[in-house]
């Protein structure tokens, strides 16, 4: 639901403008059942919040706690494999391991934590005060959560997934995998992938039809511009997903064949359903990643981003071009020679955008005077790391080099130096950087320092020598290696596994550093001062408002009148000099512009519905696996809750402005008003 | 604006489940194919019933953007009640296959067939509950009206389903295997 701003209301909700106290909301009937939750301190006001900054920060905390659930299965990969014939790990415990740590980090970290970015940000970016739909973001996170612990309780009913991330199938079928792993893997992603296509609604609309006025789509900060592309990959890649899925349900639970070959079937259709929507989520990925590094090397530049607009089309470019890219992921399957090179020149073409981003980045810097803030340490080692990873991408799209590559750990060492050079240093960038925009203060410097070397040097030495024991031929998803064939001198496998596992465990200490940092500055004797208003000096108008933010983030919003709305209102060009120079400080600006607050501000009030509604889905969701009564249980309250939400108003005691019962629309014209 | 994007996705839930129908529409017994199973002239008729419903949804809009609430609760009921029939016949359909020996999991064109229909069902019924709670939002709210544009948003994604089934019929049903 919208934030509403209506003046001419005959009982405005009362807001304290100019004083930083939270908009009073008053309680009121629910539909029903229970008394409407309206309180806005204790667990109540997080459990039942409609607030995209709450949500952004519990997405935050949950994602969190999956990487490092993530962070140890993938460590004792890395035991079992430090030695020869490791035993840390039973083969059947160990395809469980890289399985879920591949599906956690993809699926419970990375994509949730970009969601965490984005919720948080991008009303704060684009002047609004709160996205398009609050009832529903709070629905995905709910969503996120009751999928992630669904698909984590596998482990203590029977074990977990063990196909590998994409489930090949006939692989994954009962014959080959006979615990309900795969069925908990199916249903577990079908419901977070619930949370990815809601929240990629959600932020369309906020992006596209709630911006601060003044605002066009060439003023919008790199960032929001860099979600929106991601939005619209969620948007369509889900689906696809989706439909494959639940065609692996029906096969798994309810004895359809889609991919049984003895019946006839094309093992193949898996295979393209899943790269439909696996080449796209790589992008998905990864997009986030580059957009806080766009936002955070001009900053620390004091340059404007270079090429603005290249790097916007280019991100445009990617969400296009990566559509066509799928088939890359199966070149040694047998598609033909024409497919083969289609796709071979199109995984080449997306190159180019790629680059092109690079090189913005670097000329970025060039010139700047450059602060080596631990944000911008972490923006500097995305853009060497994940230069890295692109090269040996490249060196996929030549076909027949990557059919000799084809799951070997060279394809390992690919996409972590992606991924984890891409995306994972890109969020740690965007902790360091927004850390003091969020919770007030600033994360220590040289803790931060130690954190961002331990995780680079360990990363490197993780995954640098899985380039060369990747080229030896060691394959992926191997639980041993034998010293027979480790093979001499410089290529030895055993020491270069040997190195790799020792590189896992400095870059967890450096992770593990990263707690320690965050406990360190909001202990209770901590002696860390308030952060200023604007730390960084930084260009965007999420710094025009207090830290942390006000429930309604803003007291007035703000008018645009360019890119880096907020570096124009504080620095002006001396027209005889030429030269930049400061003009006004934070302070002042924010000062003035809480001076002139709105004198009405309705915020959309809690809500129950959305986590009973995303709480019935395991319960389904266990139904079809252990009892069909429980489906329809679960069906139950769904449709409960279903209607409940509909016929509750958004606004505690203003009947106006429901979604309908699938969460279809909102009115525009109102939610541009806010 | 989200219904519209909504329905962009539903575009490749939908496309892959008929790209999946016509992968495997060739491959069953030979006397439990698609030629012999199906009864074109009953499923006309449901599909005619469902594109009915359409019309009904173009004036519940109309009715609602004139704010009259008693004429839009009255064609939005009727039309949860076409939508209702087309959902019975299609129950129907499935029962009387099901008779003939088609089960969900006899061929590899039987269980794309059923998933494929069975989705499009799923969210005709969907589509129902939507009318329904509109209909109860409708009587809950005081100002005339007021809800047009959730009605427009419901009308949107009926449409969809509509237009979907269309596809559907034509490329299942109508062309022969």
């Amino acid at each position: 639901m919208a934030i509403i701003e209506r003046p001419t209301d005959p009982a405005p909700v009362p807001a304290v403008a100019g004083s930083g106290a939270p908009a009073v909301v008053t309680p009121s009937q629910a539909y029903g059942v229970l008394r409407r939750p309206v309180s806005s301190t204790g667990w109540r006001s997080w459990v039942f919040t409609v607030d995209h900054k709450k949500l952004g920060i519990m997405y935050g905390v949950v994602a969190m706690f999956f990487f490092i659930m993530g962070g140890i299965e993938a460590l004792l990969i890395r035991l079992q494999l430090a030695g020869p014939e490791g035993t840390v790990l039973s083969a059947g415990l160990y395809n469980e391991m890289f399985t879920m740590h591949a599906t956690t980090m993809v699926f419970l970290f990375v994509m949730p934590m970009a969601a965490a970015f984005a919720n948080y940000l991008i009303p704060l970016q684009i002047g609004a005060r709160d996205v398009a739909f609050p009832r529903i973001n709070a629905f995905g996170f709910w969503c996120f959560l009751a999928g992630g612990l669904f698909l984590n309780t596998s482990w203590f009913l029977g074990g977990a997934a063990d196909g590998g991330w994409f489930m090949y199938q006939p692989n994954a079928s009962p014959l080959y995998s006979p615990t309900n792993g795969v069925d908990f893997w199916a249903l577990g992603l079908q419901i977070t992938g619930i949370a990815s296509l809601t929240g990629a609604i959600n932020l369309i609309v906020t992006i596209l039809n709630m911006r601060a006025p003044g605002m066009t789509l060439m003023k919008m900060p790199i960032f929001t511009w860099m979600i929106l592309v991601v939005q619209f990959l969620l948007l369509f890649a889900m689906p696809v997903i989706t439909v494959a899925l639940f065609l692996l349900m029906f096969q798994r639970s309810f004895g359809a064949t889609f991919f049984d070959v003895a019946a006839g079937a094309d093992p193949l259709l898996w295979q393209h359903l899943f790269w439909i929507f696996g080449h796209p989520e790589v992008y998905i990925i990864v997009l986030p990643g580059f957009a806080i590094v766009s936002e955070v090397l001009p900053v620390f530049s004091r340059k404007p981003l270079f090429g603005y607009r290249f790097v916007v089309f280019s991100g445009a470019a990617i969400g296009f071009v990566g559509w066509g890219v799928w088939a890359h992921h199966m070149f040694a399957s047998g598609l033909g020679p024409v497919s083969v090179a289609v796709f071979s020149v199109a995984t080449m073409l997306i190159a180019i955008p790629t680059g092109v981003k690079i090189v913005n980045w670097t000329l970025t810097m060039w010139g700047g005077k450059i602060q080596f803030t631990t944000a911008m340490l972490f923006a500097v080692g995305l853009v060497v790391s994940f230069t890295i990873g692109g090269l040996s991408g490249v060196t996929h799209a030549v076909a027949p080099s990557d059919t000799q590559q084809t799951d070997t750990y060279y394809i390992v060492a690919h996409f972590h130096y992606t991924i984890f050079g891409g995306a994972v240093l890109g969020l740690f960038a965007g902790f360091y950087y927004w850390w003091p925009k969020a919770f007030g203060k600033l994360l220590n410097e040289k803790l931060g320092k130690w954190n961002f070397w331990l995780m680079m040097i360990g990363m490197n030495m993780t995954f640098g020598p899985m380039h060369i024991i990747g080229l030896q031929g060691q394959p992926r998803r191997m639980m041993n290696w034998t010293e027979a064939r480790a093979g001499e001198g410089f290529f030895n496998l055993g020491f270069w596994n040997r190195v790799a596992s020792v590189g896992s465990f400095i870059l967890a200490i450096g992770v593990f550093l990263f707690l320690v940092n965050i406990w360190y500055t909001h202990r209770a004797k901590s002696n860390t001062p308030k952060a200023p208003l604007d730390p960084w000096d930084a260009r965007t108008l999420e710094w025009i408002t207090q830290s942390p933010p006000k429930e309604h983030n803003f007291d007035k919003v703000p008018t645009v009148h360019a890119l880096d709305e907020f570096f124009h209102r504080k620095y002006e060009v001396d027209h005889e000099t030429g030269e930049v120079r400061k003009v006004a400080t934070a302070e002042e600006i924010l000062a003035a512009e809480e001076a002139q607050g709105d004198k009405h501000i309705h915020l959309p009030s809690p809500s129950y519905w959305p986590i009973i509604l995303a709480f019935a889905l395991p319960v389904m969701a266990y139904g079809v696996i252990y009892n069909r009564l429980l489906i329809v249980v679960g069906g139950l309250i769904v449709l409960l809750a279903m209607f409940g939400w509909a016929l509750e108003p958004s606004v505690a005691d203003d009947s106006d402005y429901d979604p309908p019962a699938e969460g279809g629309g909102t009115n525009k014209e109102l939610a541009t008003i806010g | 604006m989200a219904m519209w994007l909504f329905l962009g996705s539903e575009c490749l839930l939908f496309g892959g489940l008929i790209s999946t129908y016509m992968l495997y529409r060739g491959r069953h017994s030979a006397e439990l194919g698609p030629d012999q199973i199906f009864d074109i002239p009953f499923t006309s008729v449901s599909s005619f019933v469902l594109l009915m419903s359409s019309l009904t949804m173009v004036l519940a809009v109309s009715a609602a953007a004139q704010k009259d609430d008693r004429r839009t609760n009255l064609w939005l009921t009727i039309t949860a009640l076409l939508g209702a029939t087309f959902v019975g016949g299609q129950v129907y359909e499935f029962t009387v296959m099901y008779r003939e020996g088609l089960g969900f999991t006899t061929s590899l064109f039987s269980s794309s067939f059923y998933t494929l229909t069975g989705f499009h069902g799923v969210h005709v019924t969907v589509g129902i509950i939507m009318l329904m709670a509109l209909v109860g939002i409708n009587k809950r709210s005081r100002v005339p009206g007021d809800k047009a544009e959730v009605v427009e948003m419901v009308g949107l994604y009926w449409h969809f389903v509509d237009v979907v089934w269309i596809i559907i019929f034509t490329l299942v049903y109508l062309i022969p295997a």
